[in-house]
């Protein structure tokens, strides 16, 4: 590890900090409705969207029909999306003449993208048309993220609200978010990184000759303006397979800090404005706090991991860090930072490969995925994800200072703790179970590009991720029909069946009355609250997911020390 | 709510949805790639168009995108897992984990013959000359790794090791700020430099 | 003669682990395995279910010679993990059914004698109704529950309070409730029956003592849900472990991933919670409250707002006369003896006092043929209609004023400023007027009990803001208030107003608790969060309560507060140490899985256990030991102490959080040296 190491991650996580305020108060002026510096351009067509769509944005939606709201645009949007992949031969703007997708393979990516996944079990390159991209893929990157600030918002009104009904509308929600906060920042962040060389064309690919002679085809396409979105978004799915480790993605460092910003800035801004709707910025810098404790837990691991190498390759008399699936221009600790961020977020872009990464090192992002994404989180769903364990830890310590749990002045109360239990049952769910039942189906292991601890890990890392949402891969596993369905259903399942109690338990915030607080109200901003905050995240995370991952990359760390391999 | 209520709202929402889903694909999908295009071709031209090197009026290579060089005369980029190597539509990495016997001797294989191409090379192997990347199409050494082919290069050309090492030196990418990222050295514009283009 | 059996006194108290207790709860915790016993909690079922399937294969591998004595060891453990829980629950219910055992002696066949239109006859109590009058009689029993509809007699209530100082009972105000199973010791008294037999005072302390209906409160059921997804989320874990296990060539056996899973799913909290939520109840009848429910308990723990009667809870009932002021142009002697005159039949404490005082002042004699006014809240006042035709009264200032002016007296500006300076200093004047003149006003000073600002700072530093009740004037009330240390009063306190307050508390998120004894305290104590009725009170107050204070000391409440939220801190406190565990079990018993698998496993072996078998086996003792070791905790209650909320949740976490974390390790390691000396494991 060196220092410039470390302090390229504290220029990260400093301009973060530093963005956190002044989007986050952004973003609860728009969500409130009031007039921004945007409003004169934007305004207009937020009247229009409402007109030619038949939206009341005046009526405000209960937590039920806000979600099923969310369930039906949802389900037009993947239907939608499954139609184009299986018919973009026949559509235009397809210069390489991509074939369409098969109906399983275009099931998954419907489904991964609808789901804020995008996961990947195919290769922009060469097989998506442009068309497909960029009217398919990077108009699901800003609904699907839309939708989650749209949702997050809700949540947060939910426990903001005293006595309330409702939590807003979800169409206006959603339209604010991809007007006013996703589409100013993609069109000032999509031309910085085609400064920085990201390409943005509808050219056919180029065809070169090398000095050598070699001939190689320059990929090409509307990439920058989908890249910025699929970072803020944190979406995560490449314009190509090799994602932003792909020099077209990623061209330089400097774009690599930016786009490692993008994947932040919601995430973080979001506890800003949390701490804005309830009327006490320290809960919302407690949580900021909170996740950035994690953040920096699981940075310094993979770093360490990543920089002290690996001892199988040291015997082979080359020395230095792991740089097997790593980019010159990042090295190991803009690469390790970049693993960690992605997976503290549901984003999955990758600017270096997973599968790759030691097992210590791998550790991190399945731990990562493992504990929910909420270190900054998904937009929208790290918050809300954050908000069930908070909701758990309340529980736990207001029984420990004697009081019916109360957070915020709202009681926390048996049908509280019930939707938080359902929401932390997902994942052990749908993560493990899967994982189960691949390990026993010859299709499961089939695809399998490592052998020993670290198949299995492929398996563990596949099933976290689109159950979490995440799409960033141990890349080595393969696509066949048996994972398209199954991880499909996944995604979808990961997604909604987080999202309805999380709704459920804002309605039910939204209807109480705020009790006031006094010296036997136990403060939610206090480090002894944080510390306890992130034990239960551990206690509850972690301790499901030990023993699997105890034969997945620990184990495979303890056999790499003794020189073993698969 | 009951049963009914539901049933008619979700009607009512798929219908919006639907018509939302029109409304924003065109303005999202449809016009704003198009008009990012527009003003990316205008103020970004080279780079929006893939950042092409042209040689005497032929394209050559794209300034950021990895390549194949075999030739002693040149510098050698990384080994590449894209198609058949440094192949720009089939990009990524070998995917191989940290206690895959593959990857021991893929990279057993890499050194020995990074070490029959460089007979004279002195220094440590570096670390990224017998790694692959991530994207396969990685455009970049590490200076070290330049330099350790510095000696091959000088051979093969015929010039003095100090003028290769003194290029190397010269066409350095050092970190952006003094903290972004690692050094490096772009492997087609080292090249480019080598056969005295700009 | 009607049941004349000597009464035994209720004991209130028991030591924590009464060695007959021990002995009937050890028999029941063997009759709680029955699995519809247990099916009401999801975490010792599991528990259960686990030990029954590894007895089964106890009992295949004692055929096909596999590990047999491991089997049957975790097996055991795992049985002996379910009978500590129930032991700890048959624990706590075993001192409830000693009180009601006790109870039930009580209520044997008593008789009594119906009044059927003027005639007596002697029937069974079962066989009295509500609406019966019943005559009772100094020794006798009285058969039923019922109000005093004349007379006045003292009453041995130790049967049921545990106190044996007799207590007055008397027709009209507010000690007019009397209970079945007590007994009458001097005068006689009437009384209608208010409640049937089965439905009386006693019948439902029994029930209650005995945890018969006990329903599970809001906290309970909802820590039982998170209790419950935890056993879920566990169950996923290892069932699914079996696959992994096979797929990494370690197959394990069903033994060893029941260990786990019992290990990790939260046995200790799951199998003590029952305990606790008995044990508290049982602390408030330590204290001789009976509470209705467990929910107003719980309740009490959440209190923002305490309503406290000044008159007994922050003054001593009895005010003491200390000055009497006379008027000008009046003679002191008279006015002292009128005083005098007026307090001779006046038998309450004030009454007496001024007795007393104008006694130092050298009054005596009689006044035969006079007759007593009893004060009333009506009129305000008290006094004597002398035989000789002239009145007496003393009462409130604007009352007397009042009944002067009737009479054409003067009162203007008559000791005015006496009577202000007087309220101001926090005493009660009581004007002093004989017919048409205003002789003096009496100073009556309350007293303040001892040590109650402490009391009242305590409060505040767990957050309970405090409030007042007194029918005296704001002046007055204020600088009570401020020598006391409450936080608020309310003056002038009427029914009505005191329920206007109650519901403004309530409207603004705050829980409510107050303590009352009068019928016209029944609405307030309904509508309050948690009300404290004193079983001196009517009827109808008892009714309308949430709990009855057996003492009938309106203190209590502050102790019934802190029971409540002793309760709920020692369920959040065992729940954080029971998955605090976790950790250590882990690292006991994943390493011990794999080892054989794969050896580099050893370096997570942090503990240095003896063997695989050694391991598991340890982890699994230690679980089902840490049950019993800390049912002493779970009956006492985590230590409470009367700090902010921030401080507790320190304290507890320290304790509680990082205490369970560690203390696994330690215990695992000596069970397991234990099991390596004895060449078990």
């Amino acid at each position: 590890m060196t220092i410039v190491g470390w302090l390229q991650t504290a220029v990260f996580l400093g301009i973060v900090l530093l963005l956190t305020k002044p989007l986050g108060a952004y973003m609860a002026k728009v969500f409130e409705g009031e007039r921004t510096l945007l409003s004169p351009v934007l305004a207009p067509i937020e009247r229009a969207t409402y007109r030619v769509c038949g939206i009341h944005p005046g009526k405000e939606m209960s937590a039920v029909a806000y979600l099923l709201a969310t369930l039906a645009f949802s389900l037009v949007g993947f239907g939608y999306l499954f139609v184009l992949l299986q018919t973009q031969k026949w559509l235009p703007l397809n210069p390489q003449h991509f074939d369409n997708f098969s109906a399983d393979n275009a099931f998954n990516i419907a489904a991964s993208f609808m789901a804020n996944t995008n996961w990947q079990f195919y290769s922009g390159e060469n097989s998506m048309s442009y068309l497909s991209q960029m009217a398919g893929l990077a108009w699901h990157n800003f609904v699907s993220a839309g939708a989650g600030i749209a949702i997050a918002i809700a949540v947060i009104r939910g426990v903001a609200r005293s006595g309330f009904a409702t939590l807003g509308n979800f169409w206006v929600d959603i339209t604010r978010a991809v007007l006013y906060v996703l589409l100013p920042i993609c069109v000032v962040g999509g031309l910085f990184l085609c400064w920085q060389g990201v390409p943005q064309n509808f050219h056919p690919y180029q065809n070169v000759v090398s000095l050598e002679g070699f001939a190689q085809t320059i990929t090409g396409g509307p990439m920058a303006s989908q890249e910025v979105i699929k970072e803020l978004g944190t979406n995560g799915g490449g314009f190509v397979n090799a994602n932003s480790a792909s020099p077209n993605e990623n061209p330089t460092p400097f774009s690599n800090l930016f786009e490692l910003v993008l994947i932040f800035l919601i995430g973080a801004g979001l506890t800003y404005t949390y701490g804005r709707y309830v009327k006490d910025q320290r809960q919302g810098w407690a949580l900021f706090a909170a996740m950035a404790i994690l953040f920096v837990a699981g940075f310094s691991v993979a770093y360490a991991a990543e920089a002290a190498g690996n001892p199988l390759v040291h015997h082979l008399g080359v020395a230095g860090p792991n740089m097997e699936g790593k980019e010159c221009r990042f090295g190991v600790p803009a690469s390790a930072l970049f693993a960690t961020v992605t997976t503290d977020t549901s984003c999955g872009a990758v600017n270096a490969m997973h599968d790759s990464f030691l097992p210590l090192g791998g550790l991190v992002p399945l731990a990562d995925m493992q504990l929910g994404e909420i270190a900054f989180g998904g937009v929208g769903t790290g918050l809300y994800g954050m908000i069930l364990f908070v909701v758990l830890t309340v529980f736990i310590a207001g029984l420990m200072v004697g009081r019916t749990p109360e957070y915020l002045g709202k009681k926390i109360e048996r049908r509280e703790v019930q939707l938080a239990m359902l929401g932390a049952l997902v994942l052990p769910v749908l993560a493990l179970i899967p994982v189960a039942l691949s390990v026993l189906v010859p299709a499961g292991t089939a695809t399998l590009s490592n052998g020993g601890p670290h198949g299995f890990s492929e398996l563990l890392y596949g099933f976290s991720s689109t159950t979490e949402n995440n799409g960033s891969a141990f890349a080595g596993l393969g696509g066949n029909l048996y994972f398209n369905i199954l991880m499909g259903c996944v995604m979808i399942l990961g997604r909604f069946t987080f999202l309805i109690p999380a709704m459920l338990l804002a309605g039910s915030l939204a209807a109480k009355v705020r009790v006031p607080a006094t010296a036997g109200t136990f403060t939610t901003h206090s480090p002894i609250f944080i510390g306890l905050l992130l034990g239960t995240i551990i206690i509850v995370g972690a301790l499901t997911f030990f023993p699997a991952d105890a034969l997945g990359p620990i184990v495979e760390h303890l056999l790499m020390l003794q020189g073993k391999v698969f | 709510m009951d049963a009914k209520h539901i049933r008619d709202n979700t009607v009512r929402h798929v219908a919006t949805a639907a018509k939302y889903t029109v409304v924003s694909v065109v303005s999202f999908g449809i016009i704003y790639p198009l008009l990012m295009t527009l003003i990316a071709q205008t103020i970004f031209p080279r780079q929006a168009s893939g950042s092409i090197v042209y040689e005497s009026g032929n394209p050559v290579g794209s300034a950021i995108v990895g390549q194949l060089w075999t030739k002693p005369q040149y510098f050698h980029g990384r080994p590449s897992a894209a198609g058949k190597g440094y192949d720009p539509t089939s990009t990524g990495g070998t995917n191989l984990g940290p206690t895959s016997k593959k990857l021991i001797d893929a990279t057993r294989a890499a050194i020995a013959q990074l070490k029959k191409d460089n007979p004279d090379a002195s220094g440590p192997i570096p670390m990224d000359l017998v790694t692959s990347s991530a994207s396969g199409i990685d455009p970049d050494i590490s200076p070290q790794a330049a330099d350790y082919q510095a000696s091959r290069i000088a051979k093969a050309r015929n010039i003095p090791v100090a003028q290769v090492l003194a290029l190397i030196a010269g066409h350095e990418h050092g970190r952006a700020f003094g903290v972004l990222g690692e050094p490096r050295v772009n492997v087609l514009e080292l090249n480019l430099a080598l056969d005295g283009k700009p | 003669m009607i049941s004349q059996r000597r009464l035994e006194r209720r004991p209130k108290a028991r030591s924590l682990l009464d060695a007959k207790i021990l002995a009937v709860a050890a028999l029941e915790s063997f009759r709680k395995l029955d699995p519809r016993w247990q099916f009401r909690n999801p975490v010792m079922f599991v528990c259960e279910v686990g030990a029954l399937v590894t007895l089964a294969f106890f009992v295949r591998d004692l055929r096909t010679g596999g590990p047999a004595g491991f089997d049957f060891a975790i097996s055991m453990w795992l049985w002996f993990t379910v009978v500590f829980a129930n032991f700890a629950e048959a624990v706590a219910e075993g001192r409830g059914k000693a009180q009601a055992d006790f109870l039930r002696r009580t209520k044997t066949e008593t008789k009594g004698r119906r009044v059927v239109d003027g005639r007596e006859e002697v029937v069974s109590a079962t066989l009295l109704r509500t609406g019966d009058v019943v005559r009772v009689v100094a020794g006798e029993l009285i058969p039923v529950d019922g109000e005093v509809t004349r007379g006045a007699a003292s009453v041995d209530e130790s049967a049921i309070t545990g106190e044996s100082a007799p207590v007055i009972r008397e027709a009209g105000g507010d000690r007019s409730a009397v209970t079945g199973g007590t007994r009458v010791l001097s005068d006689e008294i009437l009384i209608v029956v208010t409640s049937n037999p089965g439905e009386t005072f006693l019948d439902r302390m029994i029930a209650l003592v005995e945890g018969a209906k006990r329903q599970k409160t809001p906290n309970e059921i909802a820590l039982s849900i998170l209790l419950a997804g935890l056993t879920i989320i566990f169950v996923i874990a290892v069932a699914t472990l079996s696959p992994y296990s096979i797929y990494a060539g370690t197959a394990q056996s069903v033994t060893v991933l029941i260990a786990l899973l019992v290990c990790l799913i939260p046995t200790t909290i799951g199998g003590l919670l029952s305990a606790i939520g008995i044990a508290g109840m049982d602390r408030v009848l330590q204290r001789n409250v009976l509470a209705m429910s467990g929910r107003s308990v719980e309740a009490a723990g959440d209190v923002d707002t305490l309503l406290l009667d000044k008159t007994g809870t922050i003054t001593l009932g009895n005010r003491h006369a200390t000055e009497i002021v006379v008027a000008p142009g009046v003679e002191r002697s008279a006015a002292v003896r009128a005083g005098y005159l007026s307090s001779l039949p006046d038998e309450t404490p004030e009454g007496r006092s001024i007795v007393a005082l104008a006694e130092t002042e050298g009054a005596a004699g009689k006044a035969d043929g006079s007759t007593f006014v009893p004060f009333s809240a009506y009129t305000r006042m008290s006094g004597v209609d002398l035989a000789g035709g002239e009145s007496i009264r003393k009462g409130a200032p604007d009352s007397i004023r009042a009944w002067v002016r009737e009479r054409g007296g003067n009162d203007s500006g008559i000791l005015a400023q006496e009577v202000e300076s007087i309220a101001r200093a926090g005493g009660t004047p009581l004007l002093l007027a004989q017919d048409a003149t205003i002789l003096a006003v009496i100073h009556l000073k309350d007293i303040l009990k001892p040590a109650m600002r402490e009391r009242f700072d305590r409060m505040r530093k767990m957050g309970i803001h405090t409030i007042m009740i007194t029918g005296d004037n704001p002046l007055t009330a204020s600088t009570i208030a401020r020598e006391s240390g409450v936080d608020d009063f309310l003056a002038e306190a009427t029914p009505q107003t005191k329920m206007a307050l109650i519901k403004r508390e309530q409207q603004a998120g705050r829980l409510v608790a107050m303590t009352g004894d009068g019928t016209n305290d029944a609405p307030a104590l309904a509508q309050a969060d948690v009300g404290v009725a004193m079983n001196s009170g009517t009827q109808a107050a008892k009714e309308a309560a949430n709990m009855v204070d057996l003492d009938s000391d309106p203190t209590k409440l502050i102790e019934i507060v802190e029971i409540g939220k002793q309760l709920l801190m020692t369920r959040g406190a065992l729940t954080t140490f029971s998955i605090a565990n976790d950790v250590a079990k882990y690292f006991a018993i994943l390493p011990a899985m794999f080892v054989t698998a794969y050896p580099a496993m050893q370096a997570l072996n942090i503990m240095h256990l003896t063997t695989p078998q050694s391991a598991i086996l340890s982890a699994v003792i230690f679980n089902a030991l840490i049950i019993v070791a800390l049912i002493p905790l779970a009956l006492r209650g985590v230590a409470y102490r009367p700090l902010g909320a921030n401080a507790v949740l320190r304290i507890n976490v320290l304790v509680y959080g990082i205490g369970g974390l560690l203390i696994p390790f330690i215990g695992i390691k000596l069970i397991d040296m234990l099991l390596a000396a004895l060449h078990l494991a």
